[in-house]
């Protein structure tokens, strides 16, 4: 055919090649800058989790935090004392199914129970329409920093000291004295002996959201489970007992379903929404939205809890994250260590396998 | 049949939108699982729909590439160059197709409800499994740095043709060659390359 390509050599032809490099070097360094090749002093989530696994050892198939727990089911049923704030249909009066887990904090699954006064409780409620409701929480007040940056350097400067197992006191406390914004913490955390039951404990979500409801309008919240068992537990648990906090909810819960009370606290103007650390007033007005009933549970090794990453930025319409910087960290954070875990699961290459044998308890 | 000397109009829309989409989703992709900053909520809100708008646009455009036959690489292109560019464009195709669907599959199996808005939700298209997550999720980040890879090479290639060979390749995506009335208007001796009307019928048709 007539080919209309012009044969004879291009004018310039090195300035011409010229172009066409550095068109794609351009391109292909906007890509490695954007991913974060170029900047690794970048925070991201995979250094923040790669942090944790460091503190703690790996432990294959297991969360990266809070990596003992339980799997919980039940339901929740609301009251229609929350829907004024959110069009959210888990606060009507209806029944939504529940699935959570107990747990306690840190990369170990195998940590006593006595070790940490630290109880957490993640939930995902299924509602009708398909949308789902997940949330993390823990029973302190207030967090212990307002920032991935400053969460990150926490578990940096609380790294186990390979000589003693434990954190080196001076560089802990040199970081506890450089963040001021911890001492509500800490101050909680010298006050309260770890508890003999999760099903005693209250679980505050920390984090500010806002609820939309049905004009468009956002309400700045904070919820918690408040427990209506209040009994100290019995005697507590016995010294030389690491487990206790299972075989506790395993007992209650063959007798007797154990339930919470969600309660909804709205800000006021001013309240902060973005720092964990500071708590609101306590005459801010707290809506009782519901009852969360917990029937069963169940080993979280082969139970469906443990497939599913609780992100606390996992809602259904009618709330809305808040400017709160710790929901996103946690958001990418916690999508890092569900690949890792679900890697290890699936056994793909290059990780270790989930059912590497439980090492032997110290 | 004979082969048009450009692609259809709509073709070339398609082609030219999804260029700009698509790598905007690459950047959005590799940008909001390395950042723990508010970038990474809304990011991740930009990028499940635009990845569907894609998968839609993708069903649409090879429906337009079965309809519209697509020009003829020039004769005189060497045989290895012309199965590196049928090649990649078929890659680029599958992939078009596949990274959408796979980002829809694996949170799908990862137990979560696709949501595309705060309300709007699509239906699972697998049941939930850690190891089908696992797989599917590695898979969406190897195929997106194949997929780059192979938009570099082609974008390389289109600027080879454009600058080095300077054949048809390149305006029959861009220009598509202007119209013949624009042609007449201008003086005789700039009526270069001749109007397709006036081509005698192509040999390397197919
Ligand atoms: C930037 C700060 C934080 C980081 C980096 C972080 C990190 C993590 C990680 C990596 C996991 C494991 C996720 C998984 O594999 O599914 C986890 C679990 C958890 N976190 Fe956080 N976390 C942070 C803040 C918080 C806060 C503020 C709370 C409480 C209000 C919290 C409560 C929990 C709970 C309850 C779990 C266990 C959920 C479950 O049972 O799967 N975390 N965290
Ligand atoms: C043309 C279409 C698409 C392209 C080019 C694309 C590209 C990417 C890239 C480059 C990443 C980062 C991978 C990594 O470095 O780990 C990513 C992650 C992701 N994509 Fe896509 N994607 C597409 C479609 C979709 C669709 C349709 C969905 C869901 C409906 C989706 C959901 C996700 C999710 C959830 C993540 C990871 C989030 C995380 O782990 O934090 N993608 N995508």
């Amino acid at each position: 055919m007539p080919d209309s390509s012009d044969t004879s050599p291009p004018p310039h032809p090195f300035l011409r090649w010229t172009v066409i490099a550095i068109a794609v070097t351009v391109l292909a360094l906007a890509f490695a800058y954007v991913a974060g090749w170029l900047t690794p002093q970048r925070l991201t989530p995979q250094r923040m989790v790669s942090d944790l696994q460091t503190n703690s050892g790996l432990y294959p198939g297991f969360r990266r935090n809070h990596a003992k727990g339980v799997c919980v089911a039940g339901y929740f049923e609301g009251n229609g004392a929350a829907s004024a704030y959110s069009t959210a249909s888990v606060f009507e009066k209806a029944r939504t199914p529940v699935i959570g887990r107990f747990s306690i904090p840190g990369g170990n699954p195998y940590a006593p129970d006595g070790g940490t006064p630290v109880r957490a409780l993640g939930l995902r409620f299924n509602l009708p329409n398909g949308q789902q409701w997940r949330t993390a929480m823990i029973n302190t007040p207030v967090f212990i920093v307002s920032t991935p940056a400053a969460f990150n350097q926490l578990t940096v400067a609380t790294r186990p000291d390979p000589a003693t197992g434990k954190p080196d006191p001076a560089r802990a406390g040199a970081f506890f004295a450089s963040h001021p914004e911890t001492a509500a913490f800490l101050g909680w955390a010298k006050t309260n002996k770890p508890s003999a039951s999760f099903a005693t404990d209250r679980y505050d979500a920390l984090n500010a959201f806002y609820f939309v409801d049905t004009h468009g309008q956002q309400h700045a919240v904070r919820w918690r489970f408040e427990p209506e068992a209040k009994d100290e537990a019995g005697a507590g648990p016995k010294a030389d007992d690491n487990d206790y906090l299972s075989q506790d909810l395993r007992q209650r819960l063959a007798t007797t379903p154990q339930r919470w009370h969600l309660l909804v606290t709205l800000a006021a103007p001013g309240d902060p929404t973005n720092d964990a650390t500071k708590m609101w007033p306590a005459d801010r007005t707290t809506i009782d939205a519901g009852t969360l009933v917990i029937e069963s549970e169940q080993a979280q090794d082969n139970a469906p809890c443990r497939d599913i990453n609780f992100d606390p930025t996992i809602l259904p319409a009618g709330i809305v994250i808040s400017d709160d910087p710790l929901l996103p960290a946690r958001s990418a954070a916690y999508a890092d260590s569900y690949l890792r875990r679900t890697r290890e699961e699936a056994r793909l290459p290059g990780v270790a396998h989930a059912d590497t044998p439980k090492p032997e308890t110290k | 049949m004979t082969a048009p000397r450009a692609f259809h109009p709509l073709a070339r829309l398609l082609h030219w939108t999804m260029a700009v989409l698509v790598l905007t989703m690459l950047f959005i992709g590799v940008g909001m699982v390395s950042t723990v900053s508010s970038k990474h909520q809304w990011l991740l809100a930009i990028h499940k729909p635009l990845g569907i708008t894609i998968l839609l646009l993708v069903v649409l455009r090879i429906m337009v590439r079965l309809r519209f036959q697509p020009p003829a690489l020039p004769a005189d292109m060497p045989a290895l160059m012309k199965f590196a560019a049928h090649a990649s464009h078929w890659l680029l195709y599958a992939l078009m197709l596949a990274m959408p669907l796979i980002g829809w599959a694996m949170l799908s199996a990862g137990g979560y409800p696709v949501m595309l808005s705060s309300s709007w939700r699509l239906p699972a298209i697998l049941p939930a499994s850690p190891v089908l997550f696992a797989w599917l999720r590695e898979a969406h980040q190897y195929l997106a740095y194949l997929f780059f890879l192979t938009i570099l090479g082609h974008m390389g290639a289109a600027l080879y043709h454009a600058l080095i060979r300077r054949d048809d390749v390149y305006p029959s995506m861009t220009t598509g060659f202007p119209a013949p009335v624009e042609i007449a208007e201008k003086p005789l001796e700039h009526i270069e390359p001749p109007a397709p009307e006036v081509l005698p019928p192509s040999d390397n048709a197919g």
